[in-house]
């Protein structure tokens, strides 16, 4: 035959990967990233280079990046996720009355709890979205104020105090191995287990699948019910070991915990380069945008930016990032059709 | 060919039925493997239900369905592809944000050890396939940007890649230009000499005959009747789809052809379209003939001003049409029917009323408000012009048939009292009684002095309507042809003829 379609690429695989990685989001991100923390240090050293800088570096974004990593994947599979701000008040606070309740109690359980606290809410919000068909956007904020309330009614005006955990479990929330910090391990360790899944499992590439084009999915015989609540289940069980984690790290739960928190998440991933109408990115992308957003908010103080512009500049940043993903995306599309012609 | 003792796929006296709609009455197909079946009835008449049953998509009332000679009940589009049943729809189903390859196999990915997906091998076995199918597309790229042909490609890549033993392609050619139709139906007929079973839907009967070897009917939901395709002519198909003989399927009225209302000259928009120049005289039919791709909707779309163009003038009765202003074009008496009519052409969620009064709305409102009883006053007459078949004129325009539509979208533009029409497309995905219709209602409005432009892909259709033919190719208007002079080989030659100078 002689009608040339679309050539093979010519690249070798090292080619490959390294113009792969220049073009990725993720990089570009990092990038951000630096520049943030050069422009923070050489106004002030110690936003680096101080005894608390380093560990505040990596702990502050630890909670941001499990509730980031959840909401990415939810992203993904073109739905989102905003009651995991509810969800992560509900068990953190629960892991505080567990302390209360049940003097003695192993550290394990309570993490037990939390996850699956948190995924029992999230399998709620997928069961809802997924036989109800019903845009996942007002069901997750039908439950954020749901769950809200749950806390309110069971807290009222009473609040968990460092005092009534055990030491064990708050050294948890500073403790730091080898110079990184417990809560960094742990979120790291969701993160790489999450991304493996999403790359390199037939479950993981569904969920891209679904998000990409949802009647597709269907025609192909993927069990799209299954995995939208399966990946609502995930971004819950998350948020819940984020609750728990909240309770080491700060010592104090009210039932205003992690108010707003929904929204940062979805905003790390939208910066991070997943694409709010799903079906591209990565969690990587989802946890930088996560540390690059708890950076910004600890440089911009030192850089002397009153509170107001702060959250003017993190707006300013989900705009800019969006934006920059459709003029990348158009110019992507160009190129493909480009290729296509290009005979 | 293989032994054709047992039929690869029976159905029987199927019947399905959507709450108080029959959409089947009592379907019927049998194909043997190694055979190509068409599959052929006017839109409603259930192919697309029939089809969809075999996929799993839906479940049969009642009836028999046999797949190599067992019973067989799908409940989700997974069984039927598990028990070899693959399926390319009109609209390739593919996820743009994933790699050619992941598209192939979704949802079955070659494994490696710890159930980790095997990319290299993926990609190996997805080129291999291509080179199979004699086609080169990076199997790394995206499948975002591709043309409908490649996609249809890479549908078939998966068909074969599943080891399907029927393969159905519904309507697969509805977008192709001929270089492309040609190469499908070499991988269809190589598909068939391996003992495949294909069913084939088509509204082309010169691809029906040409491809395939069996032909079963349906009319309104029953089985009509199965064929061999040597033994039968297009009037014998055509008489049993529509249960009557259609002794004329382009009923065009002889009017007179008055002064110039639209004039082309010199248009140029780089890489699109080159120096086209042409006019369009009252009460004339002009059709603007040519492969995809040769910038037909392209020129169309300048002339109303949707898109722009680099240099030259067209004028409208005399009048100069701004560029780029499809408003002023409205008002100075254009209006443009556009190829994707769910897309471009309707409002689907809307009434129909809605829909016809959509362009016309500041004209019909009173002191700035807009009332439903207006618009059905309105819309009321235009609908029983063309008679639109639909129950009330409140209904959702989603839930009209495709012939029903375009006649929304033709009243809905003649509402605006225009006297220049360009038509985009007239009659696709429409049956072939309702085209009838359709065909007859352009060439009246020709004979009560409106000028028309229209773009067509299929030939019958130009030679059939038009006054003159106009072919473009790669953006050139290679051919002015009279009705007298339109051949079907001059305006293929002329559609080809640059292509032969380049290559």
């Amino acid at each position: 035959m002689t009608q040339l379609l679309v050539a093979p690429s010519r690249m070798s695989t090292t080619q490959r990967v390294v113009t792969g990685l220049l073009h990725s989001r993720e990089v570009a991100i990092v990038l951000v990233l630096l520049a943030v923390a050069a422009v923070a240090t050489a106004k002030t050293s110690s936003f680096l280079f101080s005894a608390n800088s380093w560990r505040d570096l990596l702990l502050t974004p630890s909670i941001l990046i499990l509730l980031a990593v959840g909401q990415a994947v939810v992203i993904i599979t073109r739905n989102v996720d905003l009651s995991v701000g509810s969800v992560l008040a509900l068990t953190a606070y629960l892991t505080g009355r567990l302390f209360i309740d049940n003097p003695g109690i192993p550290i394990v359980v309570v993490f037990v709890a939390g996850l699956a606290a948190g995924a029992v809410l999230g399998l709620v919000n997928g069961v809802i979205i997924g036989y109800g068909r019903v845009p996942a956007l007002v069901i997750t904020l039908g439950t954020l104020y749901i769950y809200r309330g749950v806390v309110l009614s069971w807290a009222g005006s009473d609040r968990i105090n460092a005092s009534d955990l055990p030491s064990g479990f708050l050294s948890l929330g500073t403790k730091s191995v080898a110079s990184v910090p417990v809560l960094t391990i742990i979120a790291v360790a969701v993160l790489v287990v999450v991304a493996y899944y999403l790359h390199s499992n037939r479950g993981g590439r569904e969920l891209y699948a679904i998000g990409s084009d949802p009647d597709a999915a269907v025609l192909y015989g993927l069990a799209v019910r299954r995995r939208v609540i399966g990946a609502f289940v995930l971004s819950g069980a998350l948020a819940g070991l984020a609750g728990v984690l909240y309770t080491a790290r700060y010592g104090t739960v009210s039932s205003g915990a992690g108010t707003g928190i929904e929204l940062q998440a979805v905003a790390a991933a939208v910066i991070g380069g997943v694409a709010i109408f799903g079906g591209s990115g990565t969690v990587w992308g989802a946890a930088i945008g996560a540390v690059l957003l708890v950076t910004i908010n600890r440089a911009l103080p030192i850089a002397g930016i009153p509170d107001f512009w702060q959250r003017a500049v993190v707006g300013a940043l989900i705009i800019g990032a969006i934006v920059l993903d459709r003029i990348l995306a158009a110019r992507r599309a160009r190129k493909l059709i480009e290729a296509r012609d290009d005979v | 060919m293989t032994s054709s003792a047992e039929p690869a796929v029976v159905l029987a006296q199927v019947r399905k039925a959507f709450g108080p709609v029959v959409a089947l009455r009592s379907g019927g197909l049998t194909v043997y493997p190694g055979s190509i079946h068409a599959l052929v009835g006017e839109n409603g008449a259930g192919k697309s239900t029939l089809v969809k049953i075999i996929a799993g998509l839906y479940r049969r009332d009642s009836g028999q369905f046999t797949l190599h000679g067992r019973e067989v009940d799908f409940t989700a589009t997974a069984e039927s592809k598990h028990a070899g049943v693959a399926v390319i729809y009109q609209e390739p189903t593919l996820f743009p944000d994933l790699s050619v390859t992941e598209n192939i196999f979704m949802g079955r990915q070659i494994l490696g050890a710890g159930r980790r997906i095997d990319r290299p091998a993926m990609h190996a076995e997805a080129e291999a396939l291509f080179q199979r199918l004699g086609v080169r597309i990076d199997p790394r790229r995206s499948a975002l940007g591709l043309s409908i042909a490649d996609q249809q490609i890479i549908e078939i890549a998966k068909a074969i890649s599943l080891q399907a033993s029927v393969l159905i392609m519904d309507e697969p050619t509805a977008a192709l230009s001929g270089v492309e139709v040609d190469r499908l139906f070499a991988v269809a007929r190589s598909l068939r000499d391996e003992g495949r079973a294909l069913v084939f839907i088509s509204h082309r009967f010169d691809e029906v005959f040409a491809l395939c070897d069996t032909v079963t009917v349906m009319r309104d939901g029953d089985y009509i009747d199965t064929r061999k395709t040597a033994e039968t002519s297009v009037g014998e198909i055509v008489a049993l789809m529509v249960g009557r003989e259609v002794d004329n399927l382009f009923p065009k009225t002889v009017a007179t052809i008055g002064d110039p209302v639209l004039k082309v000259s010199g248009l140029s928009s780089a890489g699109v379209f080159h120096d086209v120049s042409f006019e369009v005289r009252a009460g004339e039919i002009v059709g603007l003939a040519g492969l995809v791709g040769a910038g037909r909707s392209e020129v169309a779309r300048a002339v109303f001003g949707v898109d722009s163009y680099d240099s030259g003038s067209v004028t409208i009765n005399g009048t100069l049409v701004p560029r780029d202003n499809p408003r002023a074009a409205i008002g100075l008496g254009m209006a443009l029917i556009p190829e994707d009519r769910r897309q471009q052409g309707l409002v689907i969620d809307a009434s129909v009323s809605r829909n016809i009064a959509s362009v016309v709305r500041s004209r019909l409102s009173t002191s700035g408000l807009l009332t439903t009883a207006i618009e059905n006053t309105m819309a009321g007459a235009w609908a029983a012009k063309l008679e639109v078949k639909t129950s009330s004129l409140d209904i959702d325009a989603a839930t009209m048939s495709g012939g029903n539509q375009q006649k929304v979208v033709i009243a809905k533009w003649l509402a605006t009292n225009p006297s220049l029409l360009i038509i985009d497309e007239p009659t696709r995905g429409i049956d072939v009684g309702t085209k009838a219709t359709v065909h007859g209602l352009l060439s009246d409005l020709a004979g009560q002095g409106l000028a028309i432009l229209m773009i067509s892909s299929e030939l019958p259709e130009v030679l059939g309507m038009a006054d003159r033919v106009l072919v473009l190719c790669e953006g050139r208007i290679t051919a002015g042809l009279s009705r007298a002079d339109a051949t079907p080989e001059a305006v293929m030659h002329a559609a080809t003829h640059s292509l032969e100078v380049v290559r």
